[in-house]
């Protein structure tokens, strides 16, 4: 039985003729690299923003214009989104595909919502007249939070296209993998969010 | 570039014709012309054209230093304006290390890091032609600047806010910004791909430290460059909503900090830096062994040494930064730093002189540009250290002291390192050995022009004349040895002799590429796994992927030890034709090698369109999306190998099924 699973695992990663050196797939490896890389990315725009977070005009600074009971039930969805996409990727193991692009399409209503949640709290910051260009704090905190729902909006995008794929079958190689692979990706995306979340609303300036 | 269908003679790939009855969706399967090139995924291909455009840019920033010397070779320099000038040195250093240094160690890596760890490709050969696609729109697309306004004009390290609209109105600096965000790309996915292509598929055998030095430091270079591009990535952004949109970052009066840029541009550019060198360092550590007959001194001190360059290297930044107050405490941190890295960098050096040592040393061309890398990267290390000492680097900063160092470590390191490697690897990617002779003085007049163009500099710097000052005067040049006239035209003369030295190189590759003879298997009685196959390789590198069981696996097959004990005595018991020969005879029945595609080029041409829209009219940055995203999904949708239907006449069955020992 432990033999049959190792077996299967290796004819997984298998896909191309030749098993990799380290039995872990290429394109799974890849996707570790490149979130790793991501996390000097929003390193870098988080560090700004905590340097100029205090830099602000009067009396529209962090403090003032947060709607924190808001942006925790759109964060809260966020989270939510991870479990559903969890569930697509066991979904994904057992070959159901029903239940996969289900709980997929659930993933990317639930991101669709939180992106949604964040254009209302950027136009309603805009109308307190919090613009891009207002203050240092503000340049951070659009930039570094635009950053992020930008990434959120290319998450949805790719789990649409999975969905998509998935329909018509037109997924090459190893479709559990892939759906796992745009998971890894979903999930880095939520981590994200729980550090901003955390560092630019929860923290007081 | 056909997939092979075996058992055909392996040396004669199956040219492949197209087929025009599927339109403009048909896959580009030629294996001949210009479309091979255009669209192929190929890493020997595709390294080659690296190293092309590579060497143009070089070319590009080569004449770019011949003005700017020109201009300063006597007082009062008249051949440019104060702002061409400016542009000029800020495009030299683009160029040098963006366009030239960086691709050029692209060029190296794809081609042999496959060849030397016994794979056929590399992980992503689609994403590979990417980068390639990438770099070369970013380098075109930065150098358009010229005929659109003017370049950027703020110094390599464009400092913000110095880099902002009031100070620099014309759009050089957003040209170089978003060029180097398109060059960023290329060098993101390599660096992916290259470290899946090393962790993963190396040949059987092959252990970490049983890998040829070169891919170990090509390694190290790919993680710096995964971690580091990201950083300037997000700087480069900063600047774009400074300079296009007008955010605030760099505003100092609105509160801005103007060490931000600082911090974010040398935590990318110090580890840049030996992201420039370590390649070279690799490139000299296969050469010296072959050239001496005996294994590299101390393999794992090297390897680990490297690898110690590298995480040292991200805790050195801010010695740049000693002069602009970031306080007591952060110098002496930095200071002690930036001393300790000098530790793995001599360990290095003295493994190479080592290596030497009672070695049966052959002055090939290749040969002395790595020993001319140990002695002149030597000089350029000595004087890195001075500026470690916080006071002496405060005296010297922005000085032509500076110029000097850089250009010792940079010219005498990575360069030397770059035509060692051209010459002793030429007869593999060619086929062709370039002319000895003509090396020869290539080297000399290399090494004497760089010697007389960057010693004097050191000079001139430490009696203080500023680097990017436009002219010098005769009234404050100094008297007697000192004087900064002198020297300024010494220094002008070598840059000339330089630059012939420089052209010697591509008159040899000229003449060489008329001569009809070819060069032999293994022209160096080389080491590793590159040479155990035909030169140049064949599209699918290896008939029989080689088992390994040593470091210098090619070497080990070649010579037997018949010593006793810790008593080597090696024999020659093969030689390259007959280990050849034997692969060739028990060729892999099945080798499917993926189909070119039309996807990477396309991809890549949507960010200069994007980039231009971002620069003139907003209304091109969905057009380049569009493109972008149709792309990306004929991308994935698209199968590793063309369809039967791909060929005229159709290819015969097999040649469609999904069966490849690579994709992406």
């Amino acid at each position: 039985m432990a033999d049959t699973a190792v077996h299967d695992a290796v004819a997984e990663h298998d896909d191309h003729g030749h098993a990799t050196s380290t039995g872990l797939s290429n394109n799974k490896l890849a996707m570790w690299l490149f979130l790793g890389s991501e996390c000097l990315l929003f390193g870098g725009l988080i560090s700004t923003y905590m340097l100029y977070r205090g830099r602000h005009t009067a009396n529209l600074g962090p403090d003032q214009v947060w709607d924190i009971p808001f942006t925790s039930a759109s964060s809260f969805v966020l989270l939510m989104s991870s479990l559903t996409m969890v569930l697509a990727v066991t979904a994904a193991k057992r070959k159901d595909d029903r239940n996969t692009n289900l709980w997929l399409t659930v993933t990317a209503i639930l991101g669709s919502l939180f992106v949604a949640g964040q254009v209302y709290e950027f136009t309603s910051f805009y109308r307190e007249g919090l613009g891009y260009t207002t203050s240092l704090f503000s340049s951070s905190f659009y930039t570094l939070t635009g950053f992020h729902g930008v990434h959120v909006s290319i998450g949805v995008i790719m789990l649409l296209a999975t969905v998509g794929m998935i329909l018509k079958n037109r997924i090459p190689g190893d479709k559990a993998e892939v759906v796992e692979l745009v998971g890894l990706y979903w999930h880095f995306v939520d981590i994200v969010w729980i550090l901003i979340f955390t560092l630019v609303y929860l923290i007081p300036a | 570039m056909a997939p092979i269908e075996k058992p055909a003679p392996a040396t004669t790939p199956a040219v492949a014709t197209p087929s025009s009855s599927y339109g403009v969706f048909r896959r580009p399967v030629e294996s001949t012309g210009w479309k091979s090139w255009l669209f192929t995924i190929d890493h020997k291909k595709i390294g080659i054209m690296y190293g092309a455009v590579a060497l143009f840019f070089f070319l590009v920033g080569g004449f770019e230093a011949l003005l700017i010397r020109l201009q300063l070779a006597g007082p009062n320099g008249t051949i440019l304006s104060a702002d061409k000038y400016n542009q000029m040195f800020t495009m030299h250093a683009t160029t040098m290390v963006f366009l030239f240094v960086m691709p050029m160690a692209a060029a190296f890596a794809n081609y042999f890091v496959p060849l030397q760890i016994g794979a056929r490709d590399v992980a992503f050969p689609r994403i590979n032609a990417f980068g390639f696609w990438c770099f070369l729109g970013g380098g075109l697309f930065l150098n358009t600047s010229w005929l659109l306004g003017g370049a950027a004009d703020g110094g390599w390290f464009m400092y913000a806010p110095n880099s902002s609209i009031p100070f620099s109105p014309t759009n050089g600096i957003d040209f170089w910004g978003l060029g180097l965000q398109i060059t960023g790309i290329a060098s993101l996915t390599g660096a992916i791909n290259l470290i899946v292509t090393v962790i993963n598929m190396r040949a059987p055998g092959m252990s970490l430290m049983k890998m040829p030095i070169f891919t170990w430091m090509i390694l190290v270079v790919q993680f710096l460059l995964l971690f580091a591009i990201p950083v300037i990535t997000v700087a480069l952004f900063l600047l774009m909503f400074q300079r296009n949109f007008d955010a605030t970052f760099f505003t100092v009066e609105a509160g801005a900090d103007p060490l931000l840029w600082q911090h974010l541009f040398w935590i990318f550019g110090h580890p840049e830096v030996y992201i420039l060198i370590l390649p070279a360092f690799g490139i000299v550590s296969e050469v010296l062994p072959v050239f001496s007959k005996k294994p590299l001194f101390g393999y794992p001190l090297v390897v680990f040494s490297g690898c110690a360059i590298g995480f040292v290297g991200w805790g050195v930044w801010a010695h740049h930064m000693f002069a602009s107050g970031i306080g007591p405490i952060s110098v002496a941190v930095f200071s002690v730093s930036t001393m300790a890295i000098a530790i793995p960098t001599g360990v290095k050096i003295v493994n190479w002189t080592m290596t030497l040592w009672g070695g049966k040393l052959t002055y090939t061309t290749a040969m002395m540009f790595s020993i001319g890398l140990i002695v002149e990267f030597t000089i350029g290390g000595l004087s890195g250290v001075t500026h470690a000492v916080a006071p002496s680097d405060t005296q010297q900063t922005d000085t032509y002291y500076i110029v000097a160092h850089f250009h010792y470590v940079l010219f005498g390191g990575a360069i030397m390192g770059i035509f060692s490697g051209l010459y002793y690897w030429w007869p593999k990617m060619f086929g062709k050995l370039l002319s000895e002779k003509l090396g020869k003085w290539n080297f000399w007049t290399m090494i004497v022009g760089m010697n007389l163009t960057f010693g004097p500099m050191h000079i001139i710097g430490l009696q203080g004349q500023p680097r990017r000052m436009y002219v010098w005067t005769e009234a404050r040049a100094g008297e007697g040895f000192f004087n900064l006239g002198f020297w300024n035209l010494v220094s002008s003369i070598g840059a000339f002799i330089l630059g012939a030295g420089v052209l010697l190189f591509f008159i040899n590759v000229l003449i060489t590429s008329r001569r009809p003879e070819r060069a032999p298997l293994d022209p160096w009685d080389a080491r590793s796994l590159e040479w155990m196959t035909t030169s140049p390789p064949k599209e699918h590198n290896f008939d029989v992927i080689p088992t390994v069981g040593h470091l210098d696996e090619f070497f080990h097959r070649k010579y037997e030890d018949r010593g006793e004990g810790d008593h080597h005595d090696f024999h020659q018991v093969a030689t390259a034709e007959a280990i050849l020969a034997e692969q060739e005879a028990n060729a892999e029945a099945h080798i499917h090698m993926p189909s070119p595609s039309y996807w990477p080029i396309l991809l890549a041409f949507s960010l200069p369109v994007m980039a231009y829209g971002i620069i003139f009219n907003l209304l091109l940055i969905p057009v380049g999306a569009a493109i972008a995203l149709g792309s990306m999904f004929g991308w994935s949708l698209e199968p590793h190998t063309a369809s039967a239907g791909d060929y005229d006449p159709p290819a015969p069955d097999g040649s469609a099924e999904l069966e490849v020992s690579t994709h992406g």
